[in-house]
């Protein structure tokens, strides 16, 4: 059935949801209030979702321009508009962008955020006080980050590797860290706020193992958030410190020691890929559980693998340094190390392959960028094994191979992902469902892109291309052509969510409380929800993912109305024609 | 020339980690290609509206599991072993080893020859040898990276690492540097010849002789400049300035390279490259087992360039004399 072509009751919703949405007893959470003061100053966790929402979006664009003309720039071996200084400025304005105010708070501050305190049954998250002040930070972080870039920018990368960032760099990297560092603090408040909202403010009946899936990796994530923040923080301040001082700690000069650096900053920063992937994990399990109407395959190894994850996250991160003049013994432990951390990953992809099977699957936008996600991160997450393993790092480490590698990954994992739950709740949130149709073309045209863009740069890695080249040997123009123009590809597939779904505010379908007849607490409550959430507290007396009679009865259904004319499932058109 | 998918392989590493990355390549397009053909395979089979079998659904089965935990496990760990022994076989080098010294510097590579024949970003080297690169830099990091060698190490200041590789092929090879350095990073490149011998031997002297003042010997150099400093006041085997003896003072260097030393306290340090230069720079950082913390700190009055003079010095001191707190 196509659940969405109404906006009225749902065919098929549980009668609970209709009983919600009918004696609907406060206004949605939207129309609480319509004075600025009331958005700036909110405490409702859903509110602050969508300050989020507004205020990544906008770093996305930033960081999405700079990759953009970094990818411009290379068209050409000797460079086509910019200099070295602002060459350097620019990939190291897009990384440090994309990753501390993009990629690391996306999906855990906008549909985590949003998300945890309904799928938990609650009326907001446990501190609304300090998750407003955590957006402040990180807004705050942000404006002196953009500050930095527009008054003289930063050339060290986004990893700040000392001694060049302590002494030789000559631009902004005092303010720019500064920025990072207060955004680490909203990363903190947030993991904390997660932590004690899923171990105290579960409804009652919803123990551990009724969690959903996206909970167990939102609590796996703010573990690493919280154990992991503070040690890049500490390591921020000292390269500041060093910067402003002159205190010895990783400087030769002054008796320190540079690969210091590299050790406590990738402690961090390790993790902190885990922080980016593990919520897109957690978005995959709800949504491909939701579009193949089965309960999650092995459900106990999907949110255990978070956890190992989690774990075994903060062991790897000496993989970063094997030709760093780090011990050979050491690289050895730590290329080991690397291999276990693959484990939990690989069984998630396996277990929710192994979802589909017996399950009722339908393709709309959502589960398209779910195959999306899973066509691009078995390939990013492979890749990573020829980083892992100590000889072909040596070779392929600081290279493009390693580019592609954390494209597939961040990017093409992490993003495809957000999406799918961007378009999988964006009914919840605006009470509004997005075009089908052109959502799914998005979906396939970001897939195509994104294999344009980043395919050649493992060729190139390979071939000895180093990263952060200005000026390239001209036998790598041909990839680096087909990189840019792969990434003008991408760059539409990120330009049409941007416009439909601002449309759809306007101009979208009136979504009903549940559109995809989805399970989960979030889905009982009217779309959008009211302020607090729940008018009684909901109890919960089974596992979650409970589709498994849904999937019995849109069958039959569809065999009683279609045995005439079989419609095919892919095809978007016929398929709202048919609605 | 440049081939993405079949680079050039110039040095004996390149062929087997080019296996071990083709392995790996295999593994990936294989492990994808069946994961996603599985995936579709269900998701068309299982599609809303088709009439299939749905009854008795499978909601975890642990034997599954260990299944697709295990085996990949036991195929990563056969990579894992495979990749680290020719790791280490990468890091360690041959005792025969011709020895080159590499300075970084922002935003050039130079190339000390032990006759004292200088090249800045060029390397010229014998085919069919092993040659080992001992580097330091002098500012920021960098890395040594020929790709045809597929080789590469970070240049780090402050201390040396090193880098060895027998090249097969003769012909010009880029060099990069691979860590980002700042401003001109992408055009702190180079390029390492490969000759065969008697034409490097050649090349060598030629080098040499070109020069308007003949080159002076990496270790001739070293030993003038042990004089100038007066170095050999304190190390000097039958010096005597001063009350205390120098046996007493510094004590001889003879044999000290690629010795055990005992420290105070007990604990035995190698003497190679870095304790040297460690020694030279930060004398207090390691007090020799019977001697005082007296050698005052050169760090600042040195260049790199006279260290390595110095250390190329020391190393071709004999072994006529038992090495001070040596075994």
């Amino acid at each position: 059935m196509s659940a969405h072509s109404e906006a009225g009751t749902p065919v098929g919703a549980s009668p609970e949801t209709s009983a919600v949405s009918s004696h609907r007893s406060e206004p949605s959470y939207l129309s609480a209030g319509h004075t600025l003061r009331s958005w700036l100053f909110t405490l409702d966790h859903k509110r602050i979702a969508i300050l989020y929402l507004i205020t990544i979006s906008a770093f996305f664009v930033v960081g999405g321009l700079a990759a953009g003309a970094v990818r411009v720039e290379l068209i050409s071996p000797r460079g086509t508009f910019m200099s070295n200084e602002v060459y350097n400025r620019m990939f190291t304005l897009h990384g440090v962008v994309m990753i501390f105010f993009f990629l690391i708070p996306a999906i855990p501050a906008i549909l985590g955020n949003f998300l945890v305190p309904l799928m938990v049954g609650a009326r907001d998250l446990a501190f609304p006080r300090l998750n407003l002040l955590s957006y402040y930070l990180y807004l705050a972080g942000g404006l002196l980050a953009l500050t930095a870039a527009v008054t003289g920018g930063v050339d060290t990368g986004w990893t700040f590797y000392t001694p060049y960032s302590t002494f030789y760099s000559s631009s902004q990297v005092t303010m720019t860290i500064a920025g990072a560092f207060i955004a680490g603090f909203s990363s903190i408040a947030t993991g904390i706020n997660f932590i004690v909202t899923i171990h105290k403010m579960r409804a009652p009946g919803l123990t551990w193992f009724r969690l959903p899936l996206f909970i167990w990796a939102h609590y796996a994530t703010s573990i690493i958030i919280v154990l992991g923040t503070p040690v890049v923080a500490i390591t921020l301040l000292l390269v500041v410190a060093e910067r402003v001082f002159h205190i010895g700690v990783f400087d030769p000069r002054y008796g320190g020691d540079p690969v210091l650096f590299q050790h406590l900053f990738w402690f961090y920063s390790h993790p902190a890929v885990y922080i980016m992937i593990l919520p897109a994990m957690g978005v995959i399990s709800e949504v491909i559980a939701c579009f193949a109407r089965k309960r999650v395959f092995g459900y106990h190894f999907v949110a255990g693998s978070s956890l190992a994850i989690a774990v075994l996250g903060f062991l790897v991160w000496g993989h970063h340094m094997f030709v760093s003049g780090q011990s050979m013994y050491a690289g050895m432990v730590f290329s080991f190390l690397s291999f276990l951390v693959a484990i939990p990953s690989a069984v998630k992809v396996f277990n929710w392959t192994a979802t589909i099977y017996k399950g009722s699957v339908s393709f709309d936008a959502p589960m398209l960028f779910v195959f999306c996600f899973i066509g691009l991160f078995l390939i990013g997450g492979l890749t990573g094994l020829f980083l892992a393993s100590l000889a072909t790092d040596v070779h392929l480490t600081h290279t493009y191979f390693v580019v592609a590698h954390f494209h597939y990954v961040m990017v093409g994992g992490a993003i495809s992902a957000y999406f799918a739950g961007l378009h999988f709740w964006w009914p919840k949130i605006t009470g509004r469902m997005y075009p089908e149709v052109i959502a799914r073309i998005t979906a396939v045209i970001l897939f195509m892109g994104f294999h344009l863009t980043f395919l050649p740069q493992f060729l190139m890695g390979f071939a000895g291309m180093p990263r952060r080249y200005h000026y390239y040997p001209p036998e790598f123009q041909t990839l680096h052509v087909m990189s840019t123009a792969g990434a003008t590809v991408m760059a539409i597939a990120y330009l049409l969510p941007v416009i439909y779904l601002v449309w759809s505010l306007k101009y979208g379908r009136v979504a009903s409380a549940n559109p995809w007849n989805a399970t989960g607490l979030e889905w009982q409550i009217p779309s959008p929800p009211p302020t607090h959430n729940f008018d009684e507290v909901p109890v919960v007396t089974g596992e979650p993912y409970d589709y498994e009679h849904l999937a019995l009865s849109e069958n039959e259904e569809a065999d009683g109305t279609r045995a005439a004319v079989p419609r095919p499932q892919l095809d978007p058109a016929a398929r709202g024609g048919a609605a | 020339m440049n081939n993405p998918v079949f680079p050039e392989q110039a040095s004996s590493f390149a062929v087997e980690v080019d296996a071990i990355y083709y392995l790996l390549w295999a593994l990936t397009i294989g492990f994808s290609l069946l994961v996603m053909a599985v995936l579709i395979f269900l998701a068309y089979r299982y599609r809303r509206g088709a009439r299939v079998d749905r009854s008795k659904p499978v909601h975890s089965d642990l034997r599954v599991e260990l299944l697709w935990s295990v085996v990949p496990l036991i195929i990563g760990l056969c990579v894992f072993a495979w990749s680290a022994h020719l790791y280490a076989r990468t890091r360690i080098p041959p005792d025969d080893a011709m020895e080159i010294y590499v300075i970084g510097k922002r935003w050039m590579w130079q190339m000390q020859h032990g006759n004292g024949v200088r090249e800045n970003a060029e390397l010229h080297i014998p085919v069919n040898r092993n040659i080992k690169l001992t580097m330091i830099s002098q500012d920021v990091i960098h890395s040594f990276y020929v790709p045809a060698f597929r080789v590469k190490h970070d240049v780090v200041p402050g201390t040396y690492t090193r880098l060895w590789f027998r090249p097969t092929k003769t012909g010009r090879y880029r060099l990069y540097c691979s860590q980002y350095c700042g401003t001109q990073h992408s055009q702190m490149d180079g390029w390492v010849t490969v000759m065969e011998p008697e034409a490097f031997e050649r090349w060598l002297e030629a080098e040499g002789n070109e020069a308007n003042v003949k080159t002076v010997g990496l270790a001739d150099a070293g030993k003038q400049l042990f004089d100038q400093m007066a170095c050999g006041s304190c190390h000097g085997s039958n010096a005597q300035t001063g009350s205390i003896p120098a046996a007493q003072r510094g004590g001889s260097l003879n044999g000290l390279y690629g010795s055990l030393v005992k420290l105070k306290g007990g604990r035995q340090v190698k003497a190679d490259e870095a304790y040297l230069r460690e020694s030279i720079m930060r004398p207090n950082e390691k007090i020799v087992d019977g001697y005082w913390a007296i050698m005052p700190s050169y760090e600042g009055q040195l260049t790199e360039e006279q260290v390595l003079q110095l250390i190329a010095y020391i190393k071709t001191l004999g072994k006529s004399e038992p090495p001070r707190g040596g075994q």
